[in-house]
């Protein structure tokens, strides 16, 4: 059990069962959904990008707690951010909840609780889900108008 | 009169014996294995058939004069006479191999489909696998025809007068599963057709969670079509059967061209082969159907009356200790059920339940289970299922029941 306690933290089960910045957004510009047809998680992501500055961002939809929890995390995390510090967030993000040893969590603030996912990498997916479709979303595979 | 000898209980343990895969132990854990409705373990008999057939008599059928061709081809057909009598089908003309339900349901879909117009309609119901959904829906989306779903009540039981009032004179085929595998429901198949049937309309039934549960009888049923799969009936993947009744059969255009379902080919007019041979063109999985007939005689050897008789004790002990345990909602309450049990664990995930399950050993399914439809009838992303075979134990239950409180434990629900 001990190390199921380690993948399922008191952090992630907080944001699963609180998530934050959860509901649509009004002012969004940039939306995209992700998808994992393998079982059923559904992310959508909403966001309003201004100069290259992510102002807010919200998501949407149904999934596991390491999902829901990621995208609550990630959420929290990159607001405030630009677009391209988000890209190079989710790049260490990946190689977090992927490789061995490569990546310290050390500076990665809250997003570090999701190093336990590397052990199980069937889990991985559901991790990186709401990553997916915020770079679908910050990369405009699909643009919104406000108006 | 002969009276009824008296029933010899069932031994789960002895049967349980015959199945290496569950000797073994996952996570640390002896492993609990209730994922049976997706796929079944294989005993001892299917898997030495299996790789005795490649040691001694290994060769392509219907096609040598060598000693091992004529070994392969006595094999091959010699399973498909069991199958025959195992469903009780009059010949063995009306056995067709295919690799599994889903390519039985797509042949049809695909001859009997050829006659399809735009307006004629084929009735399926709102329980049924997406193998049994999509080939009809791509038929629906070449031909214009229409498809008309039976509702079903929250317990999981079909509508039965809902079902009369949708069969009609546009209606061509019913298509409907014998048992469900997301809810388990057995559905009163005999009665459905005897309904299509005053109408002249075909029925092909699902019956790939049927077989492994209950001896099955297409002509007691009255079936026009039969598919079910090897491998949910402790045989090898790669082989299943469509049962076609021999009129119907004949009716039917070949599907798949090639080697096998020829009588003779020139390049101005090629004449087809006999039943059941037009319709398994290429080499077959000649292995998987010598391992399904070991399966079958494996099966016939318990005897499906104590397999029936000891399985419905433990889907009832399983209902009976899910539904008592702390958040469980099971997910359907059909009347008559076989082999499964959907359920939601409260504020936990079902992919989160089976990942914390397999940690301690115990192997379910958690998603849709092929069958989007009824998860969102249920207004649910997914359920925990766990499906049962006659070698589970009632121990397996309480070990589930036991694996529910430790994920409650983690998640601190």
């Amino acid at each position: 059990m001990s190390d199921m306690r380690e993948l399922y933290q008191e952090v992630i089960l907080d944001h699963h069962r609180h998530p934050r910045n959860f509901g649509k957004l009004d002012n969004a510009n940039r939306h995209a959904e992700g998808f994992n047809p393998l079982c059923g998680d559904r992310v959508t992501v909403h966001a309003h990008v201004d100069n290259g500055v992510i102002d807010d961002v919200s998501f949407e939809g149904s999934g596991c707690a390491i999902c829901m929890a990621a995208a609550s995390v990630m959420t929290d995390e990159i607001k405030g951010h630009t677009v391209v510090e988000a890209d190079a967030l989710f790049e260490r993000f990946h190689h977090l909840v992927t490789d061995d040893a490569d990546e310290s969590a050390e500076d990665l603030g809250k997003l570090a609780v999701f190093e336990g996912v590397r052990e199980f990498p069937v889990r991985v997916k559901c991790a990186t889900l709401p990553w997916h479709a915020l770079k679908a979303a910050l990369h405009e595979t699909k643009i919104v108008s406000t108006e | 009169m002969s009276s009824t000898p008296p029933r010899i209980a069932f031994d789960p343990v002895a049967a349980r014996a015959e199945f290496p895969a569950l000797a073994m132990s996952v996570n640390g854990h002896p492993l609990v294995y209730l994922d049976n409705a997706a796929t079944s373990q294989k005993p001892r008999a299917v898997i030495d058939a299996t790789s005795r057939y490649y040691e001694t008599s290994n060769a392509n059928v219907h096609r040598g004069v060598h000693a091992l061709s004529v070994r392969a081809t006595e094999l091959y057909e010699g399973a498909r006479e069991k199958v025959r009598a195992f469903v009780n089908a009059r010949e063995t003309a009306e056995i067709i191999f295919t690799r599994g339900t889903t390519e039985a349901i797509n042949l049809v879909a695909n001859t009997l489909g050829a006659r399809i117009k735009a307006g004629d309609e084929i009735v399926i119901s709102a329980m049924e696998h997406h193998s049994n959904i999509v080939p009809w829906q791509m038929l629906c989306e070449r031909s214009g025809a229409v498809l008309r779903v039976i509702p079903m009540g929250r317990d999981g039981d079909l509508f039965f007068g809902e079902y009369r009032g949708l069969l009609n004179e546009r209606t061509r085929l019913v298509s409907i599963a014998h048992v469900s595998n997301s809810l388990g429901t057995v559905n009163p198949v005999r009665e459905m057709i005897a309904a299509a049937h005053e109408m002249e309309i075909p029925v092909l039934v699902d019956g790939a969670q049927a077989v492994p549960h209950q001896r099955v009888d297409v002509q007691a049923l009255g079936a026009d079509f039969y598919a079910f799969s090897g491998h949910k009936m402790f045989g090898p993947t790669g082989a299943g059967v469509l049962y076609g009744k021999r009129a119907l059969l004949e009716t039917l255009p070949p599907w798949q061209g090639g080697g096998d379902m020829i009588s003779s080919v020139s390049f101005t007019r090629t004449t087809y082969n006999t039943l059941p041979h037009r319709f398994e063109a290429g080499t077959p999985d000649i292995a998987a159907v010598v391992g399904l007939g070991a399966a079958i005689d494996y099966l016939n050897n318990l005897g499906f009356e104590a397999i029936e008789a000891y399985e419905q004790e433990l889907v009832a002990y399983a209902v009976e200790r899910l539904s008592a345990a702390r958040g469980v909602t099971l997910i359907g309450t059909p009347k008559h059920r076989a082999g499964v049990v959907s359920f939601t664990l409260e504020g936990v995930h079902p992919h989160d339940v089976g990942m914390i399950l397999d940690h301690d050993g115990i192997a379910i399914r958690a998603g849709h289970h092929c069958t989007q439809p009824v998860m969102d009838f249920y207004g649910v992303p997914a359920t925990n299922r766990a499906s049962f075979a006659f070698y589970n134990t009632r121990e397996d239950v309480d070990r589930l029941v036991a694996g529910l409180d430790s994920v409650r434990k983690v998640f601190k629900s």
